[in-house]
């Protein structure tokens, strides 16, 4: 499944200071859909280079991280049982306090 | 007369020419507003009233281009000039907002700020001019309203916000701005928001990024309905730590007052429900759809039991383990025998002890200024570079053919503030190098007890 994945706020900074990543995620077998949970365990595999705790807590993202699904923020479509379609956009940004 | 004795005279001149300046453009606009008054009334005494929805002569002159406006109008300006909007924070935020608020004609606005004008807050804090530097960032700003606007209400608040004061400042105005520039504040900031009913128009910036929203608005998300736990202290960095181009919050801050301006004016669509969000770096905006009201939440939730008593004492450092008044974290991670002050490390290059000083910060802030004959091995990157700090300590050993058999070479450790120097020399025992010291305080450290002239950023 092809997605594009965008990292802000600071984030980018855990995958190689790289914002965007377009990704081609393979379905486990047997299934035919992905939900976010899946892609959160896939990104911490393969794209979060260093200071994971940074990015995730147990099986979620950690507090003051936002994430979107389309622009659409998770929390209205499911959080982690959020079903992801070819060509989504997912945008995990970390909240900003500075001023 | 002495440089200081000068320095002292030339602060209290200026200052007394900042007050009469105030003093003219306050009597010159009373004059003319008199002039105005007698000008219109017409030879035969009895002065016709023209209708103009309570607008005075020089109001419609100030504002025009505004009550031109369909969408705008006499309504809208009128709304304004009776709102009242508080702005927490005269920063890099709060800079271009106040600006705004005083041009457009907000009736009263009031300024909260505790901090003085620094001399690296001037790229981005543009409500400050030179002459103000050291001075509280508060009467810096409320000077630059009012000789924008001298016909509004200017209040100033020279102070932290804290639980104490909070409810007693935020509950005399209708909208609240949030320029702050750090964690605890904002909760607090929203939590006293959600107590008292008030709509928060909130923004952040940093590096090259920037975000805004519009809290509590008309049943819309509250701040902790987003966030309901705080982020870890390590997340969050602050403009000092990570930098910040100047006009990345200076969009954020004109787009607060432009928030801020619809709500008061009431008119349009304020940006509740949703939020901007500014990748200054690839020219990217978007705006995204945010969760609403959330039923759970503690501050404004259905069950919610946040009252103005609970605000009291509820303590926003420890919630979000962040003092409010941020003060530059100081490890002790070292026995002070590993330890040398900046001094007796300039003992040291005085009397040309063999050595080897590593700097360990990132190489873009190695690029700003560093110490003579210092070797760049950022903190990230130490393991893997080792060898390097080896073979520097062994070049130094055979240059200094007289050592002593066996004392070899001193290994030095710095950074800017002496956190990071330390933990690149627990690292280095751990790998080994056993006698290596850090130098205490760092590069600041050097400026301000060896070299004045040492230039910190
Ligand atoms: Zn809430």
């Amino acid at each position: 499944m092809q997605l594009t994945l965008e990292f802000g706020g600071g984030l980018e900074l855990l995958c190689d200071s790289k914002k965007i990543h377009d990704v081609n995620i393979e379905l486990q077998n047997g299934e035919d859909k992905l939900t976010m949970k899946d892609l959160l365990s896939w990104v911490r595999t393969n794209l979060i280079k260093e200071r994971p705790e940074m990015f995730m807590k147990g099986d979620t993202v950690r507090p003051g991280v936002l994430v979107l699904v389309n622009d659409c923020d998770w929390e209205l479509s499911g959080q982690l049982d959020t079903s992801l379609e070819e060509k989504d956009v997912v945008v995990f940004i970390s909240t900003l306090h500075g001023g | 007369m002495s440089a200081s004795e000068i320095l002292r005279e030339l602060d209290s001149l200026k200052d007394a020419k900042a007050k009469i300046e105030h003093k003219i453009s306050a009597l010159e606009a009373q004059l003319k507003e008199i002039n105005l008054r007698n000008d219109a009334a017409p030879p035969n005494g009895s002065s016709p009233s023209y209708p103009t929805n309570g607008l005075t002569q020089d109001m419609i002159h100030r504002y025009s281009r505004h009550l031109m406006l369909p969408s705008f109008g006499v309504q809208g300006q009128a709304n304004l000039l009776k709102s009242s909007i508080l702005v927490v924070g005269a920063g890099g935020l709060g800079a271009p907002a106040l600006l705004y608020f005083a041009a457009s004609g907000v009736g009263r606005l009031g300024i909260v700020d505790h901090d003085v004008v620094e001399l690296n807050n001037m790229h981005r804090q543009v409500i400050h001019t030179e002459a103000y530097v050291g001075k509280p960032k508060v009467k810096s700003a409320a000077a630059a309203c009012r000789s924008i606007n001298s016909t509004i209400e200017v209040v100033e608040y020279e102070e932290a916000l804290r639980t104490s004061n909070a409810l007693e400042i935020l509950s005399k105005y209708d909208i609240i701005v949030d320029a702050t520039d750090n964690a605890p504040t904002r909760y607090l900031i929203s939590d006293c928001c959600v107590v008292l009913g008030k709509p928060l128009v909130s923004g952040a910036a940093l590096g090259l990024e920037g975000q805004l929203t519009v809290y509590n608005y008309n049943g819309g998300p509250c701040y902790r309905c987003l966030f309901p736990l705080p982020p870890p202290r390590t997340a969050c960095q602050s403009c000092a730590e990570g930098g910040v181009l100047g006009v990345v919050p200076g969009i954020i801050g004109c787009l607060q007052a432009l928030e801020a301006i619809k709500i008061a004016a009431a008119v349009g669509e304020p940006l509740s429900g949703r939020m901007l969000l500014l990748d200054a770096l690839s020219g990217r905006i978007r705006i995204v759809k945010i969760r609403g009201r959330s039923v759970h939440c503690e501050a404004c939730g259905e069950n919610a039991t946040f009252t103005q008593q609970k605000f009291r004492e509820f303590d926003y450092e420890k919630f979000t383990e962040t003092p409010l008044r941020v003060p530059p974290l100081k490890l002790n991670l070292l026995p002070s025998e590993s330890r040398i002050s900046t001094k007796e490390y300039s003992e040291i290059i005085l009397k040309k002890e063999p050595h080897v000083l590593v700097d360990v910060r990132p190489a873009h802030h190695f690029k700003i200024v560093s110490l003579p004959k210092s070797l760049n091995i950022p903190l990230s990157t130490l393991e893997a570079r080792l060898p390097e700090i080896s073979s520097a300590l062994k070049k130094e050993e055979e240059k200094d053919s007289g050592l002593v058999s066996g004392s070899g070479a001193q290994l030095y450790v710095v950074c800017r503030r002496g956190n990071d120097s330390q933990r690149a020399v627990q690292c280095l025992h751990k790998m080994g190098f056993t006698s290596a010291k850090d130098i205490v305080g760092g590069l600041e450290s050097w400026a301000y007890n060896v070299d004045p002239k040492f230039p910190t950023y």
